[in-house]
């Protein structure tokens, strides 16, 4: 976006980058705010379906289309109240941190090819990192709000958090040694084609590994089953007891922002990202292909329709957590570990083993019944290489002759360890 | 427009963390209570990482933020069990405190201080047409060299200078094993102690 601007509008750098910059911060918090609204909307209306009710049915039309702003509202006139005994500082601050946090894990997510804010050679690992720190603002309001239920409900958040980082990193492992690379917008390029070149139909392993990855991101968002840091009926509300009004409302848009973000993130891993089950753009030949660095307006809507797809993937995510809660009952404290140490972890090893030996040997998978496909795996290169590429191509347009045109284009691209068994 | 034009991004981003780094490290420093000392570290080493970004080193800057940050939110955890029977309870140095601190502190920063120097090309200024890692913009070189080859060595004929080759993997190995040990003896001195009444009569006696 911003060599947009920089190059077709000819403004100066800084001005270029700080535009784009800024655009792209309102376009996430956007997005944020927007999804907090429909998934909280959906969450009243799926509960109520569960439940055999209607949900919302009177603020906005038929299906209460408007509870939730109504919800806003009220919350917004609530008073702003801090405890006798909080300390207010960590108080006051806690809400933000967790909600910055769950925010700038959106920097590295790509929602179309190339799509992303902050292209990184390690997206991956930079949003669990930071996905990591979310926790840290829930155990700074629990421990600041003075108040016992607080507290417990913030060390179990703690306990939780930590022990569910390791299933989940080792199963975002898998996809990253099949792609052989961690940049994300790469990983959801590598299944383009048919639905079947999708990660979680590559070999059985992968097939459980994907559900042992949603488990534990249900667990370090913590909805239920595993929603023990604000267990309702033991703990009043766990870490958000003290909480009312808009810093109550920052936990929770938190915690639906990175329901949608781990979603995304699953739809990336294993489910094609923004690849949709049938390659059509790229049959009508509308779809960027690797070599391209231009801008064409095909392109731009294929990648469109992309981002769509992928949003829709997140969404259905989302709302398979949310039957999820509505199904479930909430598990004990000590379930909640034992699911992490004794099913979660010792799953994600055997099938990490698996899934390495699967691609090791070259074992088939359903993706070599397929005849073709629009790009093979080996075909697609990181995000670094194709802007060196890029760049070179505008110094050449430009007549600059920079360092940057001397240096070859490399080629050093981290390769899946094995070539598709189909493409060998 | 002009402004932003003429201003100098990086030296102002550079400045703007390494302050935000300083500060709360003075902030960890000079407050006495255990948790804020842990927000405050947690603020410096995440303004860290973000100079780690700024200088174009994504992997070193999300590995600051998995390990340091998140490490520090367990060391918060702790802090708050630690701590949490007596409310805010805070920590007091004893009188003696700052003067062996200083003195461990300052020695610390020397030894820093003369090995970042002896660094050749940290000494001279940058020559700004030689930037070795912007044509290497993977993780690939520091993983191979932790796994065992020394990728950057590979071309170098004299057996002296080739030494290096075998890469990192006997050190990771140990830093590996030794953690693990750590770990092990962590849960086994945190396990919980089960105490049953036993037939002799003993009411007390440990089993666990």
């Amino acid at each position: 976006m911003a060599e947009f601007f920089v190059d077709r509008l000819s403004l100066s750098a800084p001005v270029g980058y700080t535009l784009a910059a800024l655009i792209q911060c309102v376009l996430i918090v956007a997005l944020i705010g927007v999804a907090a609204l429909l998934f909280i909307w959906m969450e009243r209306k799926i509960s109520g379906r569960i439940q055999d009710r209607w949900g919302p049915n009177r603020v906005g039309g038929k299906f209460g289309w408007f509870q939730t702003l109504a919800d806003g509202m009220k919350l917004l006139t609530k008073e702003d109240l801090a405890p006798k005994d909080a300390q207010v500082i960590l108080f006051r601050l806690a809400p933000y941190v967790s909600f910055a946090a769950s925010f700038s894990a959106y920097l590295a997510l790509p929602f179309a090819d190339g799509w992303v804010i902050a292209p990184m050679t390690m997206g991956l690992f930079f949003i669990l990192a930071v996905l990591g720190l979310e926790v840290f603002g829930v155990i700074l309001g629990g421990y600041a709000s003075g108040s016992k239920w607080s507290l417990f409900g913030a060390i179990r958040q703690a306990a939780q958090v930590v022990s569910y980082e390791v299933p989940l990193a080792m199963c975002a492992v898998v996809p990253v040694f099949l792609c052989g690379t961690m940049d994300l917008v790469a990983i959801g390029e590598k299944q383009a084609g048919l639905f079947t070149n999708w990660l979680v139909f590559h070999d059985p392993f992968t097939f459980v590994i994907f559900w042992v990855y949603f488990t534990c991101t249900v667990a370090s968002v913590n909805r239920s089953p595993f929603d023990l840091p604000e267990a309702e009926s033991e703990l009043v509300a766990g870490f958000l007891t003290e909480y009312s009004g808009l810093r109550w409302s920052f936990f929770f848009m938190a915690e639906y922002s990175s329901m949608l973000l781990v979603s995304g993130l699953a739809a990336i891993l294993f489910f094609g990202g923004w690849n949709g089950p049938l390659p059509i753009f790229h049959c009508i030949g509308w779809a960027y292909q690797q070599s391209e660095t231009t801008w064409r307006l095909t392109g731009y809507l294929a990648n469109l329709a992309g981002c769509v797809n992928f949003l829709a993937k997140a969404v259905l995510g989302v709302t398979v957590m949310m039957w999820v809660r509505w199904t479930l009952p909430r598990l004990r404290i000590d379930q909640v570990i034992t699911v992490c140490l004794k099913y979660c972890v010792p799953l994600a090893a055997i099938c990490f083993v698996g899934a390495l030996m699967w691609q090791t040997l070259a074992w088939p998978s359903p993706n070599d019944l397929v005849p073709v496909t629009p790009a093979g795996k080996a075909g697609v290169r990181e995000q670094w290489v194709l802007q060196q590429a890029k760049n070179a191509g505008r110094e050449n347009l430009v007549g600059v002759s920079g360092p940057a045109t001397d240096m070859p284009v490399t080629d050093i691209v981290v390769r899946p360890l094995e070539q598709e068994g189909g493409e060998g | 427009m002009m402004l932003l034009a003429t201003l100098d991004w990086y030296s102002l981003f550079f400045l703007l963390f390494a302050l935000l780094t300083c500060g709360f490290a003075v902030g960890v420093l000079f407050s006495d209570n255990i948790v804020h000392m842990a927000f405050y570290l947690t603020l410096s080493l995440g303004s860290c990482a973000g100079l780690f970004f700024l200088a174009g080193a994504p992997f070193v800057g999300a590995m600051q933020l998995m390990i340091y940050v998140g490490g520090t939110v367990v060391l918060l955890a702790f802090g708050v069990m630690l701590t949490a029977n007596a409310n805010f309870s805070s920590l007091r140095i004893p009188r003696g405190g700052w003067v062996v601190s200083l003195i461990v502190g300052g020695l610390l920063l020397v030894l820093l201080l003369t090995a970042a120097l002896r660094v050749e090309s940290w000494r001279t200024p940058r020559d700004e047409a030689v930037l070795p890692l912007a044509e290497v913009q993977t993780a690939t070189v520091l993983g191979a060299g932790l796994t065992g080859v020394r990728v950057d060595k590979l071309h170098e004929d004299d057996p002296v200078t080739r030494r290096g080759m075998s890469g990192y993997l006997l050190p990771f190995v140990i830093i590996s094993v030794h953690l693990l040990v750590v770990l092990v003896g962590a849960a086994y001195m945190a396990r919980t102690r089960i105490y049953r009444r036993s037939a002799s009569g003993n009411p007390r006696s440990r089993t666990g």
